[in-house]
């Protein structure tokens, strides 16, 4: 075997074993989540020094689980020797490798839920679970988010020594906790994805934020709103290749290539919402998914089901009360029963604040005066969007709808 | 682990009507942590007016009438608590009356021989 299908096989293996093999060796050295990760990775280097020469096990987890946990053994065996306290770890002894990677244990669960612990800051959440679970490394995830790796090196060090230091456990929530623990793990994946979306320097996040979906329902098939979560991310990615023209240009959704659209994301998001809404308990995750369907199934931008979306976000508005989703369901309503009917809703909401700084609501507001023809009004609610747009490609689309409503 | 539970009024929450209706009992509470053998000791304190800040520089005490730091969320009272590890604390802190209506700071004992 040469040195490159070993670097293959071993990219394979890193792919789902990394994040299995951390998981068994926080269990084993009772929390050590620095000790875990660089014996991980010693032995992921020791197996790309080996497997050429040797070839590759038969059960390459099975090996790569033992050489890390030998290894840890030895760090905390050499520990303990110094502090006197040789009694302690007599019963860890050096094993050989099981006779197959089935019969290592899957704690990955635990590992998603300890990563995106409450008790941790959302930062931290986002940051532990790419390093942990998707096994991104440090200047990875630093680069993806624009930091210099020395301080991405410092927030993973803190959020470890936080896990340890206030005692969050390394666990899965028991059954009566988890309806307040699973959405912390939802929200996490969807902000990866939503992290990496449309950013092709940050695309790899957004590929683990799905893998990790994956793994997730995988883990908890009963959990529809892991399900639904799962089915929303893969409709809106199946949309990634039509929503930026080839200049870079952000394009709206009823202006996409629909042929663009990759039909085998959209099929298999529909067949796993589906799965879900079986279960008859419906959450956010669900109905935003159901929402992208109505979009994704439409042949074209006038054959989308406006009626059914205002009715989902109707429903998703009672479940999460923010402006932001009444935002969305005015829009809908709009679309459905003409521009009067979103505009009363839209003025509710200027009123009431809390949006004063989100330009999607002026930008919205000037669509719809658009549509009733008021474009003296439109134009005006144009500009203020532009004046709060955040990036450019923003800013460069609402100058098109305003050059549209010249003259 | 061992947890200093900070029990602390929070100025800033106006409970609504009847919000605060189905709030835990504090004599229950302290029932059940004591009989579970979570809560080691806990006392009511006298309000920040009553503190004495102590210093010792250049070797002469110095004190201050108040507290170190003047922040609206006053302590009035704190509990020990054994728990297993923070889910446990945060649950037992989620049972106590003035979770509901004040707010509770849970700090972990620096245990072991780290550091």
């Amino acid at each position: 075997m040469t040195e490159q299908d070993v670097a293959g096989r071993v990219a394979a293996v890193y792919a789902d074993g990394w994040s299995r093999i951390v998981a068994t060796l926080i269990r084993l050295t009772g929390g050590d989540w620095d000790l875990a990760e660089e014996c991980a990775q010693d032995a992921f280097a020791k197996a790309l020094r080996l497997w050429p020469e040797k070839g590759v096990p038969d059960q390459p987890l099975a090996w790569l689980t033992t050489t890390a946990r030998n290894r840890a053994i030895d760090v905390i065996r050499r520990a303990s020797v110094e502090a006197g306290k040789l009694r302690e770890v007599a019963e860890m002894e050096p094993v050989s490798p099981p006779p197959h990677d089935s019969d290592i244990p899957d704690e990955r669960l635990e590992l998603i839920f300890t990563c995106c612990h409450p008790a941790l800051s959302v930062e931290a959440q986002v940051v532990l679970t790419l390093r942990s679970l998707a096994g991104m490394s440090t200047a990875e995830i630093a680069a993806a988010f624009l930091v210099p790796e020395r301080t991405m090196g410092q927030r993973l060090f803190r959020a470890k020594q936080r896990i340890k230091n206030t005692g969050i456990p390394f666990r899965v929530p028991p059954a009566h906790l988890l309806p307040e623990r699973l959405p912390t793990v939802l929200h996490v994946l969807y902000l990866l994805f939503n992290a990496g979306y449309g950013d092709p320097s940050r695309e790899r996040v957004t590929e683990e934020a799905i893998r990790l979906a994956r793994l997730l329902v995988a883990l908890m098939p009963d959990e529809p709103e892991a399900r639904g979560l799962l089915a929303l991310i893969l409709l809106h990615d199946a949309r990634r290749a039509a929503r930026t023209d080839p200049h870079g240009e952000l394009v709206p959704l009823d202006e996409q290539d629909r042929s663009l659209w990759d039909a085998e994301r959209i099929g298999e998001g529909e067949a796993l919402l589906r799965q879900a809404l079986r279960r008859r308990r419906a959450g956010p995750f669900q109905l935003q998914a159901a929402i992208a369907a109505c979009h994704a199934t439409a042949a074209d931008p006038e054959d989308t089901d406006w009626l059914q979306i205002a009715g989902l976000y109707t429903e998703l508005l009672r479940l999460v009360p923010t402006p932001v989703v009444a935002l969305n369901r005015a829009v809908a309503i709009g679309m459905a029963e003409g521009p009067t009917a979103a505009l009363t809703i839209l003025d509710d909401l200027t009123a009431a604040g809390g949006l004063d700084a989100y330009y999607l609501l002026p930008a919205a507001h000037a669509d719809m005066l658009r549509r009733a023809g008021r474009t003296g009004e439109a134009r005006e609610a144009y500009a203020r969007a532009l004046e709060l747009a955040p990036t450019e490609p923003e800013r460069r689309y609402l100058r098109r709808r305003l050059e549209g409503c010249e003259g | 682990m061992k947890y200093l539970m900070l029990v602390c009024l929070d100025p800033s929450f106006k409970p609504g009507p009847g919000e605060l209706d189905d709030a835990p009992d504090v004599d229950e509470w302290v029932k059940e942590m004591d009989g579970r053998g979570i809560r080691l000791i806990g006392e009511r304190t006298r309000p920040a007016a009553d503190a004495t800040t102590v210093r010792v520089r250049g070797g002469e005490v110095l004190l201050t009438d108040g507290p170190f730091a003047e922040t609206k969320e006053q302590m009035v009272g704190f509990d020990v608590l054994d728990c297993a590890d923070l889910d446990e604390a945060v649950q037992v802190a989620s049972k106590h009356p003035m979770a509901w209506g004040g707010l509770i700071e849970l700090r972990p004992f620096w245990e072991g021989d780290d550091e």
